[in-house]
C-alpha cells in the first residue's frame, strides 16, 4: 500500500488551473522528487496535501486514510510534516524553542516537556546546528534556517516529509550536505517528497521522479527515465540549455 | 532580545515582587482612604492591562474589546449584586466575559491584522448600544444601582484577582501552551503545520484574558455604586490597557503592571494639575516612548543593563 495517494487532484485560482487532475502515489521509504519549470504547481501540490490548501476536486488518501479537507494540525498529528519555500520559522525564539514547540504538539503531542527538550536537542544535532546557544532563529543564515525548519518539521514525529526547495539559494557547499542529510532523514525511516530546481541533487538523490507542466503531470519514473523522457526535455529541459549543469 | 520568557527566572525580582506585594496588601493600614482609592484604579487597570497583554502580548491580535468584557462583568454586578453573595457574583461576571470572547472569538479570530482590531472595537459599540436598548425597552431603565462594598473590601477583591491572574500567566508562559502562543505569533502557518491547533489556544486564551477583565468589572461596579451603559462600557477601557502595556513593555510579565502603575497616577496627577491640557501631555508621553523605547519601559532597562555590563567586559 502506498504511503501517500492522490487522485484527480485539481485546484483552479480564478482562471487558472493551477494543478490539474493529477495522480500519483508514493511508496514507503521512498525519496520521490517533484520538479517542473516555475509556476508549474509543485507548491500548490504541496499545499494541497499538507492542507493549507483545500482542492476543488480529487483526494489524498494518507496511509490508507482521507485526509482531504483536515486541519493542518491534524495532518501533521497523523505524521506528515513539511517545511516552506520560503522559510517560515518562529524568528524571535531560539533554536531549540522552534524546534520544542513541534516536538510538544506534533505526533505524540502531551508529551512532557523534559523529554520533548531532549527530542528536539537530538533533532538539533542530528542537522548540526548548536543546542546550547541563545541565538534566534531570525539571526541564522538562509543555510541553517533551512535546516533548523527541517528539524522542527522532523520533531513532529513524522513517516512522510514534504520538503519544499530545501536548496534553494544555498551554495555548493551547503547543497552537498542537504543532499547528505536528505539520505539521512530516510534511514531515519521518513518517506520523503522534495521539490528541487537544483537538478543535481534531485537527480542523485532521488528513487523516483514526477514532472509537472502547467499544473499537469507530464511524466513520471527514475531520474534516468524522466530526463530521457521526449517531453520533459521539450518543456524542461529544453527551456534551460544549462539545467543539467 | 534577551527580555520575554527568561527574565522570570530571575529571583532577586521575585523577591522584590514579594515585598512590593506586601507594602501594597498592607496599604490600608497605614494609607489615607485617598491613597487607598488610587490604588483601587492602579490594581484594576494593572488586571486589565496584563489580561490584555497575556493574549494580544505573544499573538500579535490587539483587540480593542476590553471594555465590553470588563462591561459585561459590571453589568452582571449590577443583574445580581442585589440577590447573590459577592464571591460568586464575581465568578459570575467572569464566567459571562469568557462566554462573550468565547463567542466573539470564534467568529472574529479568524481575521487577521486590521480587521480584528476593528472588530473587537466595534464589539464594545455594539455591547453599549445593546444594553442600552435592553434596558429602556424592556427593563425601562437607564441606570442602575450597585450595592456598595467597603474601600478595603474592593481593594483586597482586586489585589485578588491580580495575583491570581499574574500566576495563571507566569505558568502559563513558561509551559509548552506558552511557547504555542508565541508561536501562534510569530508564524501562525508555521504553528498550524507544527501540530498547533491554533484556533483551539487563540480562542482559549482570548478567553481567560476576558474571565480576568470581567471579574475586575464585577468587582469595580460596587465601588460606582450607580452604574449605566456608557460608564460601563467606556472606549477609554480599550486603549488604556494597550498603551500600558505598551508603555511597560509587552513581552515581560511585569511590563503591563509598571505600564499601569505610572499611567493611571499619571492621568490622576495630569488630570489635577493640568485639567486642559492632560490629554495633550498624554498623547506626547506617548509617542515619545513609542519613539524611544519600542519595548518599552522594561526593554529599555535591559538594554541599558546590557550596555553596562558590555562596558565593563570592555574595561576589564
Amino acid at each position: 500500500m502506498p504511503i501517500l495517494e492522490g487522485t484527480g487532484l485539481t485546484i483552479r485560482f480564478g482562471g487558472l488551473t493551477a494543478v490539474s487532475n493529477v495522480d500519483f502515489s508514493v511508496e514507503q521509504g521512498e525519496i520521490f522528487g517533484l520538479i517542473g519549470p516555475n509556476g508549474a504547481g509543485k507548491t500548490t501540490l504541496f499545499n494541497l496535501l499538507s492542507a493549507a490548501l483545500k482542492p476543488q476536486s480529487g483526494s489524498v488518501r494518507f496511509k490508507g486514510q482521507e485526509i482531504t479537507g483536515l486541519k493542518p494540525y491534524r495532518i501533521c498529528r497523523m505524521g506528515l510534516a513539511r517545511t516552506f519555500q520560503v522559510v517560515k520559522l518562529f524568528g524571535n525564539m531560539n533554536l531549540l524553542d522552534n524546534v520544542l514547540l513541534a516536538a510538544a504538539f506534533g505526533r505524540e503531542h502531551r508529551i512532557n516537556r523534559v523529554k520533548a527538550e531532549e527530542e528536539a536537542a537530538e533533532l538539533l544535532e542530528f542537522v548540526e546546528l548548536p543546542v546550547g546557544e541563545e541565538t534566534l532563529a531570525k539571526e541564522l543564515t538562509l543555510g541553517r534556517q533551512k535546516r533548523l525548519e527541517v528539524a522542527r518539521a522532523l520533531a513532529t514525529r513524522p513517516d512522510l516529509l514534504l520538503l519544499d526547495e530545501m536548496m534553494e539559494g544555498l551554495n555548493p557547499t551547503e547543497v552537498a550536505k542537504a543532499m547528505a542529510l536528505v539520505q539521512k532523514i530516510q534511514g531515519r525511516g521518513v518517506t520523503v517528497i522534495m521539490i528541487e530546481h537544483v537538478m543535481k541533487a534531485i537527480m542523485t538523490v532521488c528513487e523516483r521522479i514526477m514532472v509537472l507542466h502547467h499544473g499537469a503531470k507530464i511524466a513520471e519514473g527514475t531520474p534516468s527515465q524522466v530526463s530521457a523522457d521526449k517531453t520533459v526535455i521539450e518543456v524542461y529541459f529544453g527551456a534551460k540549455s544549462n539545467a543539467g549543469s | 532580545m534577551g527580555i520575554g520568557n527568561r527574565t522570570f527566572g530571575n529571583t532577586p525580582a521575585w523577591i522584590a515582587a514579594l515585598l512590593l506585594l506586601a507594602l501594597v496588601a498592607a496599604a490600608p493600614l497605614y494609607a489615607g482612604v485617598y491613597t487607598v482609592i488610587l490604588m483601587i484604579s492602579v490594581l484594576m487597570y494593572m488586571v486589565i492591562a496584563v489580561s490584555w497583554a497575556f493574549f494580544s502580548g505573544p499573538t500579535g491580535y490587539i483587540s480593542l474589546a476590553s471594555a465590553a468584557f470588563f462591561g459585561t462583568g459590571i453589568y452582571t454586578s449590577a443583574i445580581f449584586g442585589m440577590v447573590l453573595p459577592m464571591p460568586l457574583v464575581i465568578l459570575l461576571g467572569a464566567l459571562a466575559s469568557s462566554g462573550l470572547a468565547l463567542l466573539v472569538g470564534a467568529i472574529t479570530l479568524r481575521l487577521k491584522g486590521i480587521y480584528f482590531v476593528m472588530f473587537t472595537f466595534g464589539l464594545v459599540e455594539l455591547m453599549l448600544n445593546f444594553i442600552l436598548w435592553w434596558e429602556v425597552t424592556i427593563s425601562g431603565t437607564t441606570g442602575r444601582v450597585v450595592p456598595p462594598m467597603s474601600n478595603q473590601t474592593v481593594f483586597y477583591s482586586m489585589l485578588g484577582i491580580l495575583v491570581v491572574l499574574v500566576l495563571v500567566v507566569f505558568f502559563v508562559r513558561r509551559s509548552t501552551y506558552g511557547l504555542a502562543l508565541q508561536s501562534i505569533g510569530e508564524n501562525e502557518e508555521a504553528a498550524a503545520h507544527s501540530g498547533v491547533h491554533v484556533t483551539a489556544i487563540k480562542i482559549t486564551t482570548y478567553a481567560v484574558s476576558a474571565f480576568f477583565m470581567g471579574a475586575a468589572g464585577a468587582v469595580m461596579a460596587t465601588r460606582w455604586t450607580y452604574i449605566d451603559p456608557k460608564i460601563a462600557f467606556n472606549p477609554l477601557i480599550c486603549f488604556m490597557p494597550v498603551l500600558m502595556a505598551i508603555f511597560g513593555g509587552m513581552r515581560p510579565l511585569f511590563g503591563p503592571i509598571i505600564g499601569a502603575a505610572i499611567f493611571t497616577y499619571l492621568e490622576q496627577y495630569l488630570i489635577t494639575r493640568f485639567p486642559y491640557y492632560y490629554m495633550l501631555i498624554f498623547g506626547a508621553i506617548m509617542v515619545v516612548s513609542i519613539l524611544y523605547m519600542p519595548e518599552g519601559l522594561l526593554g529599555l532597562v535591559q538594554k541599558i543593563r546590557i550596555r553596562i555590563r558590555e562596558k565593563q567586559h570592555a574595561n576589564s
